[in-house]
């Protein structure tokens, strides 16, 4: 015996939370991308907590997936953050003012 | 409370805890030290859930590839941080009331959702079962997930060539 499913659920939302906190509150690119990889780590745990839970592989297949997509989402992420950084010479979101 | 039991609040704690000092860190490279320590622990959670092949590739990709990416660019990046402020406070009251109703809905979602309380009981889903599954029933999944790393790649590399030095190398 682990623990009740309840409790996965419950860790996944705390982490889930901070990661949306980390990118909604914070005024640095960076820490909005950090965010985003928090959500995805937390989906994860979930995940695999559901597949226990079942005893179905699904949960764990997904995650793979979820790994790629992170992989994909930060390198992106990343090479933008390192454009937008030439083109204005800060990481703050808020001197990205072009479209106004 | 048996021994698994514990392992899991421990860890639990341990990710919750370098997660949140991780979000609230003004230094980016401090932020990113305690966001490691919580994907391996997200690492051993997993192994302790039952999916050794998941935790040896959070620990490689997440804790190792992507962390030190992030590392390598932040480093690269100079950035100060020092001058960063929070929102004021008449814009945070209301997004932390709307978010403490959807905490409380969630809480109340997951107390009373049937079989929330069901008890996990100790499996393991072995690499080579996952690999099997994986690549019998979601063989598709894997080719589009593969096509969408090569369009992050030709994305990248136009974001991030260098027009002034092109140019300089025309000249």
């Amino acid at each position: 015996m682990i623990v009740p499913f309840s409790h996965v659920l419950f860790l996944g939302g705390i982490l889930f939370l901070m990661g949306i906190f980390c990118s909604v509150t914070r005024r640095n690119l960076f820490m909005i991308v950090l965010g985003v990889e928090i959500m995805l780590n937390a989906a994860a745990i979930v995940f695999v907590g559901a597949a226990l839970r079942w005893y179905d592989l699904e949960g764990q297949a997904f995650v793979l997936f979820v790994l790629a997509v992170a992989a994909t989402e930060v390198s992106v992420g990343l090479a933008m953050i390192v454009y937008a950084y030439r083109r204005t010479g800060s990481v703050d979101p808020s001197t990205f003012d072009l479209l106004k | 409370m048996t021994f698994f039991t514990f392992i899991f609040f421990l860890l639990a704690i341990i990710i919750v805890v370098s997660t949140g000092l991780a979000i609230t860190r003004r230094n980016l490279v401090h932020a990113i030290i305690y966001l490691v320590f919580s994907f391996l622990g997200s690492a051993m959670l997993f192994y302790l859930l039952g999916a050794p092949l998941l935790a040896a590739f959070e620990v490689i990709i997440y804790a190792g590839a992507i962390m030190v990416l992030f590392l390598f660019i932040v480093m690269s990046v100079k950035v100060d941080s020092s001058e960063e402020k929070m929102f004021p406070f008449s814009q945070l009251a209301p997004t932390a009331l709307f978010g403490f109703i959807y905490i409380i809905i969630g809480v109340v979602v997951v107390v009373k959702a049937p079989g929330s309380y069901a008890i996990l009981e100790t499996a393991v889903a072995t690499p080579k079962d996952l690999g099997h599954y994986t690549l019998a029933s979601h063989w598709l999944s894997v080719e589009i997930v593969s096509l969408l790393l090569l369009i992050a790649l030709i994305g990248v590399l136009c974001l991030g060539q260098n027009k002034k030095g092109k140019t300089e190398d025309k000249t």
